[in-house]
């Protein structure tokens, strides 16, 4: 077991590599009374296309299946896995993003056996016809719960404009339609291809004892046989530079129009050395501009385009990456002029030393209040893990980040081509 | 098990409460300001979060505000109005980091503390009034939002629900106030009421962290001063019982899913010696994914992704939410219903307590780790005027008996059903 400490912030991560292949990562935190797991696979809603274990041919399966297939682990032939979470006192859910699908719990007792169920649960799939059947009436409800938010719809939308090919464009739970297509045999050809523990990576952090927690998942895993482990073949399509659609308008019973303004971003020359400085870029730079501390969000402010539901986010991954920038607003043109205008403008900025330390702080301050969620640590971790980076090497990343760095990014980031604008208007009674 | 250690120190014009623990990496402060919810003022108290964060009289801008708090290392500051049993809460919160990660001596939290004394006892005034630019802009704002909330179905529905079931009641006011007040409120107006807040509101202050109770009660004095000192008010929060026959409301609007929302009246409040057996009967009826209305209405029936239940602590009302097929309307009411029965009836096992207990009493610890949990945790003292801790509430809650949760069930009286459900006429 490999240990590694963290002085600066005080923390020290345990960790093995498995003979199976499995990562298993550890990080107690005596002091807190609960304790959080989560037990990941890298595989999520754009592993659309990929050779199944074990066979020759490239096969593609029906949009939201990796999310259907999160939901169908939880049932067993003779149980629903939440009961046996219940039982020994915890809290269990999934999530499916774009690239990974995570089962967690939280608890505060029981640790041992709860990890033992988790690790159990996902690693023994049962299928039937007829279950499959049952979760699509509940997946359905899930994607008519989406259709009604506008929050929701925008997001998507502008993912769906900036996309031409790449998966990233189709829904996470599939349509209503396409999972209409889903049967048994696909989701046990799903599970034997991406649910390989060479494929996944267990974390648990709070209130346990490493040792002891290390061996009970050793010998787990050394307890049940596994196929050897194989490269997963995935296979994307390639993607223009430019975006999809340039301008899409969603119709909805709004009150409220909202427009986003989004950035497909170029990840063909990202590695695993300049991935995590370049994300941190992004969002210091984003947050420098755009939050409330900031000159262009004053200015969109004080020009009545904005409320205080304006958000912006970036996210890089291996294949594709984006940024989205936008909320409500009274005026879906102009708002979105506007920030086009800015983000343009961006690469004839000139930071002062006082502006770039000050950009450093906060991202320092952001990063150690992220620090006090077990969630937020273990999920973040994986995901960063999954990408080659160190989650907990940020803060000397931030350290080190120059302002000429800084500035050598933003000059080559913004061009008119990968912009695309989603609006959500008021639908005609 | 670790326990809660809270410092209580009754100062000039308010009560300070600190929380030292070693948990986090940051310390938080927590100014709350509570008054009995009230229609005439309502919209004025939901404005006031966003005006006061616009400008102060050292900070002309929210711009330079929020510069200020940057520079404390990305300190967080967030103003919220809250609907706490029938008080109105505005809460000022901050998160700043501990001095003890950062290298050098920075004194975050006095400057934090400088900071949140700054934003409320220190607004931007023009004579005898708030800035009217800055006011007008903000009446935009909270306009937006009382219009964007409608777009939310899950919450509109739950306002709808609480508009028809406590019509009658102060609880149905809406905490971001009303479109049609706006015209009235000035400048000159609001600030005469903002400073009728600052004199007549309970005022309480939280700060948590890894602190020194004794320096953070000396620096807390020094720098939050206040020169009102009201008597602390008595918790007036009314209640009724459910009518003799049950209300039920359709109402129709373009969209995919069923909104199905039905209001419980439990009288059982905070602090109430049922009030540990209504968390174990929620958490078995509808509060966790092993609850009868999960299992029932979910999984065997397939009929929603979410159905599920929470009780309100002050008001003592129980809310079923879910979301359904706009056709499963009566069959998903039923289900509902006949899992009420089934509580009544105490048709769980004692297994199902034993284990319900333990879910209880680990979402209660699990919010004990979360910093804004814990203080809100803690609040819920002063709104009740009971003294029950955290920990207490736990220890309470292992003694819950299967017979103490069927005496609850017994008390719990359907109130009102609430329907959000598509167009008449559509297809499909």
């Amino acid at each position: 077991m490999k240990t590694t400490n963290y002085d600066q912030i005080q923390e020290t991560l345990y960790s093995k590599k498995l003979e199976n292949g499995l990562e298993v990562y550890l990080l107690p935190k005596r002091e807190m009374a609960k304790t959080f797991a989560v037990f990941t696979t890298e595989y999520g809603s754009i592993d659309q296309t990929f050779t199944p274990l074990g066979k020759d041919e490239q096969v593609t399966v029906p949009e939201g299946i990796a999310h259907f297939l999160e939901h169908k682990l939880f049932e067993k032939e003779d149980r629903d896995v939440f009961q046996d979470f219940s039982k020994q006192g915890a809290s269990p859910n999934a999530f499916t993003s774009f690239t990974s699908t995570a089962y967690l719990f939280s608890a505060t007792s029981q640790i041992s056996e709860n990890v033992q169920t988790l690790l159990d649960f996902v690693q023994n799939p049962y299928f039937s016809d007829e279950s499959v059947e049952k979760e699509k009436g509940i997946i359905a409800q899930e994607i008519r719960m989406y259709d009604d938010q506008p929050d929701w719809r925008s997001f998507f939308g502008t993912i769906k404009s900036l996309f031409e090919e790449h998966p990233v464009k189709i829904d996470i739970a599939g349509t209503v339609d396409s999972i209409q297509n889903i049967t048994k045999e696909d989701l046990y050809t799903c599970y034997e291809t991406f649910y390989h523990p060479s494929n996944m990576t267990f974390f648990l952090a709070g209130n346990f004892d490493p040792e002891a927690m290390m061996k009970q998942i050793e010998e787990n895993q050394s307890s049940k046989s596994f196929a050897p482990p194989e490269d997963i073949k995935r296979s994307y399509p390639s993607e223009p530079q430019e975006v999809a659609n340039k301008h899409k308008v969603i119709e909805m019973p709004v009150s409220v129009s909202k427009c986003l303004v989004g950035v497909k971003e170029d990840t063909s020359s990202l590695t695993k050395d300049t991935f995590l400085q370049t994300d941190m870029i992004k969002s210091m730079v984003l947050d420098h501009f755009f939050s409330k501390s900031g000159e262009y969000f004053e200015k969109l402010y004080k020009e009545d385009l904005v409320d205080d539901s304006f958000s912006f986010e970036t996210h890089l991954h291996k294949t594709f990456g984006f940024t989205i920038l936008g909320g409500n607003t009274r005026e879906p043109e102009q708002f979105q002029k506007r920030v086009k205008e800015m983000l343009h403008e961006l690469k004839e900025r000139e930071l002062t030393d006082e502006e770039f330390e000050r950009m450093k702080k906060k991202r320092i301050g952001q990063f150690l209040r992220s620090m006090n969620s077990l969630e937020f640590i273990a999920t973040t971790f994986v995901q960063y893990r999954h990408l080659g980076i160190d989650l907990f090497q940020v803060l000397p990343e931030i350290e080190k980040l120059t302002k000429q760095d800084v500035m050598n990014h933003i000059q080559n980031w913004i061009s008119e081509d990968r912009i695309a604008v989603c609006e959500v208007r008021p639908s005609e009674a | 098990m670790s326990t809660i250690e809270e410092h209580m120190f009754k100062q000039e014009g308010y009560h300070l409460h600190m929380i030292p623990t070693k948990k986090y990496k940051t310390n938080t402060i927590a100014v709350k300001l509570k008054s009995p919810l009230n229609r005439e003022v309502i919209t004025k108290r939901a404005l006031l979060p966003y005006v006061l964060q616009q400008a102060t009289s050292n900070y002309p801008s929210a711009r330079a505000f929020r510069t200020a708090l940057d520079s404390l290392y990305g300190a967080v500051l967030s103003v919220d109005s809250s609907k706490k049993g029938e008080d109105h809460v505005m809460t000022f919160r901050m998160e700043i980091p501990n001095d003890e990660m950062l290298s050098g001596d920075e004194s975050l939290l006095k400057q934090g503390l400088a900071l949140i004394n700054e934003i409320i006892f220190h607004p931007k005034v023009e004579g005898e009034a708030l800035d009217n630019t800055i006011v007008d802009r903000e009446k935009q704002t909270l306009t937006q939002k009382i219009k964007s909330l409608k777009d939310d179905k899950m919450s509109y529905a739950n306002t709808r629900l609480i508009d028809e079931m406590c019509k009658e009641e102060p609880y149905r006011f809406h905490v971001h106030g009303y479109e049609e007040d706006l015209d009235g409120i000035t400048a000159e107006n609001l600030y005469e009421y903002y400073k009728e807040m600052l004199s007549n509101d309970d005022m309480d202050v939280y700060v948590q962290g890894n602190i020194d109770a004794n320096e953070v009660q000396q620096l807390v004095q020094e720098t939050i001063k206040r020169e009102a000192n009201p008597k602390r008010s008595k918790n007036g929060t009314t209640q009724q019982d459910a009518p003799s026959e049950v209300k039920e409301i359709v109402e129709r609007q373009n969209i995919q899913q069923g909104k199905l929302h039905l209001g419980y009246r439990t009288s059982i409040r905070y602090g109430d010696k049922d009030y540990y057996a209504l968390q174990v009967f929620n958490g078995i009826f509808g509060g966790f994914p092993s609850s009868k209305l999960f299992m029932n209405v979910r999984e065997k029936h397939s009929l929603a992704y979410y159905a599920a239940s929470r009780f309100e602590s002050h008001k003592g009302l129980l809310l079923v939410f879910s979301g359904i097929d706009p056709n499963d309307h009566e069959q998903a009411k039923d289900i509902i219903e006949k899992q009420m029965d089934a509580m009544k009836a105490g048709e769980f096992s004692e297994e199902d307590v034993e284990e319900t207990k333990q879910l209880v009493v680990n979402q209660l610890r699990e919010t004990m780790d979360n910093q804004h949990g814990l203080i809100e945790l803690m609040y819920h003292q002063v709104l009740s005027g009971s003294t029950v801790t955290p920990n207490e509430i736990i220890e309470n809650v292992e003694r819950v008996t299967h017979e103490d949760v069927v005496q609850v069930a017994k008390k719990v009286a359907l109130d009102t059903v609430y329907f959000l459900t598509k167009e008449e006429g559509g297809n499909e």
